[in-house]
């Protein structure tokens, strides 16, 4: 009964869907008052979509095998919580998860958005329900998620083991998140193009989306990159692979736009180029979910490849963007620009920050798909490695992590005061850390280099626009930028201490060996089998030591019966200066194991820094959203007096 | 913004979609080239395969004539189907060599008894040094190799009757 009341749920949601593009049509054309009933029709949609979501969520924690997906992707053995992030861990299910937070998205912005005109909303709500209904379309239509099997099956197949780990769990509900919110801000600029209504109230209605969204995808590639560097047992933060630049893409276009907004917002100026900065964000997260659904370009996330899913994907990217840009080509010519500024300005600096991070967003979209555009050119079959784009895109992040530094200290319009003078301190700590870097390090490489002095400096500087002020008068939005751009510091550090100094050891031993790695001694004192819920596993014992008492890791291989699969699960352990990262690997003939050691000074800094970017967004999010609520309320106050 | 200008995003965009596409459209096609194509054998000497075969160094390559290196293994199923185009050759004058991968004696003598023996030497290759060091990711495969050591093409998997008129005009060339 609960799938068919999903699949019922389902259908009338495209059906309001449906309703949403007609009220919006009608809108345009006849100048007909739809904005109530378009609220109330969006608030419909979000629920129902909701209903059919919460149907198969309910599917898969029952472990109700008489429903196909659920027994092609779960197994009534699997830890509850696996069941659960099961019904996201398959086609079906994640473009259900997909459409539904869509749906819920457009509800909160007919119950809570009152910036724009009552058009614009009227016009962005059907934009929204349009963006919708290609996916209603696809799950009604080619995949139900609700399909029944007859009879039912005593048991299911089972969850690729690679995805039974918590981070499963979070990771695409927080990218999709971030996608969709990149959405919300999509629909709102094509309803502005539509109504002629692009301004500065138009940036400020999407300026909470675009800041969510960001904040969500900056968690979800933060915790990504560190599943992948725990779980896959291969020891790095970031591989450029594919897959991970399809996550980078949207976030660095979305980094541009956030910028770009605040001088829309501001200043009412780059109104053409903010408009085109949306669309290009949403289309790099559809760029996104096209490359890890189609299996396009060969990946660690080769899990999730479907050939025709990835056709329909290429069918809507081509539809939603192209209609987008076509509308942005009609109506570009009347977006007037905004307020004129001076050279050294606030909005230079932002216009440079866009600048940079489009050409570094344009590096990596070259360098993923280059090995695709060869191939149709010439046949020869050749992979773009992370030498390519560190070699391009670091030397560019590092200026803009320096402009970072420097843009917040300028003013609008025009700066009068020269800004060198405030700058004294960082430059000064910048060349003391390039100094010891050369007196400690005399051997490394030159960008991990650079990135210590740059960290410095943009340590620094970034907590400068707080110098002088009152902590307690100083707006939050303000909070979250130095909180979020002395982040970008700390990951900077953190990354150049990897670059720099990580040791690593690969070795076989036999029970009873020492191997060293940096200022460790690590014993093998054994390998034992043990058991887990659902799988079975080989056990090293480790004693490490450092001159002081011995640590004991316990770094395992799990096997898994349900699909049959190996997995390194490593042991690490984290100390203040660095982390201890230990993989058992295969037996050899004669007795030994391969032991993987590493020792990474430092590394944590990374992720730290991106949890700290992640919350300055969420501090300026909050603070807009707070200062807003405050400002309509004065505005009900006067409007009803 | 000029129009012009303007009209940029979708033309990109076109090109992306239309890209896309013909790579989803396309068959995947998991066979990876050799990076060695046009370039010298690498160095190798293996010991001979078979019981009554002669062994094979990389400058038996080199030794004036063009020839075939196939590539090869009794275990391989498609192998046995290519038997009768590489003895077709054989019979067109065609020479060819072979390594043996993963192979033992025994089991080698008992495939070339059943499915003809087209080729001059057979090198033993048990851990697939040379097949790796060569560009070649499964078998069979057939490289084309001039006079001089230098690998002018590669064929991966079973060469078919239809190739025969190919592989020997290649041959002619590369004299």
């Amino acid at each position: 009964m609960i799938a068919e009341a999903g699949l019922a749920a389902l259908w009338l949601a495209a059906g309001l869907a449906a309703y949403q593009l007609l009220l919006m049509v009608l809108t345009l054309r006849h100048e007909i008052d739809a904005g109530r009933t378009m609220r109330a029709v969006a608030v419909a949609q979000g629920a129902l979509a909701l209903i059919a979501f919460w149907a198969l969520l309910l599917a898969f924690a029952l472990s109700d095998m008489s429903v196909k997906l659920v027994f092609e992707n779960s197994n009534s053995a699997k830890p509850f919580i696996y069941k659960v992030a099961g019904t996201w861990g398959n086609h079906e299910g994640s473009m259900l998860m997909w459409v539904t937070i869509l749906a819920v998205a457009g509800a909160f912005v007919a119950l809570f958005s009152r910036r724009t005109g009552e058009r614009t909303l009227v016009a962005a709500l059907g934009s929204q329900s349009v963006l919708a209904l290609g996916f209603y379309a696809f799950l009604l239509i080619a995949s139900n998620p609700f399909a029944r099997l007859s009879p039912a099956p005593p048991d299911g197949l089972g969850l690729n083991p690679l995805l039974q780990d918590p981070g499963l769990a979070f990771h695409p509900p927080t990218l999709y998140l971030g996608y969709v919110g990149l959405s919300v801000a999509f629909s709102l600029a094509v309803g502005a193009l539509l109504t002629d209504e692009v301004d500065s109230r138009l940036a400020r209605a999407m300026r909470p989306w675009v800041l969510a969204a960001w904040v969500l995808l900056t968690l979800g590639i933060t915790a990504g990159s560190y599943w992948a560097y725990y779980d896959l047992g291969w020891g790095g933060y970031w591989f450029w692979d594919p897959v991970e630049n399809a996550s980078l893409m949207p976030w660095l276009a979305a980094t541009a736009l956030l910028h770009s907004l605040n001088v829309l917002a501001a200043r009412g100026a780059l109104k053409a180029w903010t408009m085109m900065l949306v669309v290009i964000a949403f289309s790099m997260s559809m760029v996104g979910t096209f490359l890890v659904r189609s299996g396009i370009l060969t990946s660690v996330h080769a899990f999730a490849i479907d050939p025709e899913r990835g056709t329909f994907l290429l069918a809507l990217l081509a539809i939603y963007v192209g209609a987008a840009f076509t509308l942005f080509a009609v109506r570009g010519a009347s977006l007037k620009e905004g307020s004129p500024f001076e050279l050294v300005s606030r909005e230079t600096g932002l216009v440079i920050n866009n600048l940079l991070l489009s050409v570094i967003l344009g590096i990596v979209f070259l360098g993923t798909l280059y090995p695709l555009f060869v191939e149709a050119l010439s046949g020869e079959k050749l992979s773009v490695g992370a030498s390519y784009f560190n070699a391009v895109a670091g030397p560019l992040a590092l200026l803009l992590a320096v402009l970072v530094g420097i843009g917040p200290l300028l003013s609008w319009r025009q700066e009068r005061r020269p800004i060198w003078g405030r700058l004294k301190l960082p430059a000064l700590l910048a060349a003391s850390a390039l100094a010891m870097t050369i007196i400690l390090a005399p051997d490394i490489h030159i960008l991990p280099r650079l990135g210590f002095t740059v960290a410095a400096f943009l340590a620094t500087a970034s907590i400068l626009p707080l110098v002088g002020r009152n902590p307690l008068r100083i707006p939050l939005a303000t909070w979250g930028m130095v909180v979020a751009h002395f982040g970008i510091a700390v990951a900077l550090a953190g990354m150049a201490a990897n670059a720099a100094f990580t040791v690593e050891r690969l070795a076989i031993a036999k029970p009873g060996d020492i191997l060293g790695v940096g200022p460790w001694l690590v014993q093998l004192e054994g390998v034992t089998p043990a058991a887990g819920k659902n799988f079975t596993a080989l056990e090293a014992e480790l004693k490490a030591t450092r001159g002081e008492a011995a640590i004991t890791l316990n770094p395992q291989t799990h096997y898994y019966s349900d699909p049959p699969t190996e997995t390194n699960e490593s042991a690490i352990r984290t100390f203040w200066n660095g982390q201890l990262y230990t993989v058992l690997g295969r037996a050899d003939s004669s007795g030994g194991w391969q032991l993987r050691l590493w020792w990474k000074p430092f590394v944590t800094l990374i992720w730290g820094g991106g949890a700290l970017i992640a919350i300055g967004g969420a501090l300026a999010l909050a603070g807009r959203t707070f200062r807003r609520r405050r400002r309509s309320e004065r505005d009900w106050r006067e409007r009803y007096r | 913004m000029s129009r012009g200008l303007r009209m940029i995003p979708i033309v990109l965009l076109l090109w992306l979609v239309f890209g896309l596409a013909w790579k989803l459209i396309r068959p995947a096609d998991p066979a990876i080239p050799s990076q060695l194509v046009e370039r010298e054998v690498p160095d190798f000497a293996l010991q001979a395969a078979a019981t009554g075969a002669l062994g094979l160094r990389s400058t038996d390559l080199a030794g004036g004539k063009p020839k075939l290196l196939n590539i090869f293994a009794s275990w391989c199923v498609p192998c046995t189907a290519e038997a009768p185009v590489l003895g077709e050759l054989r019979r067109r004058g065609v020479t060819i060599d072979a390594i043996a991968v993963r192979d033992t004696p025994d089991a080698l003598g008992v495939f070339l008894a059943r499915n003809g023996n087209p080729y001059e030497r057979i090198g033993a290759d048990p851990r697939s040094e040379a097949q790796i060091a060569l560009g070649s990711s499964g078998v069979p495969e057939t490289f084309v190799i001039d006079g001089k050591g230098i690998i002018r093409r590669q064929y991966i998997g079973a060469l078919n009757p239809s190739n025969i008129p190919g592989v020997l005009r290649e041959l002619e060339q590369a004299r």
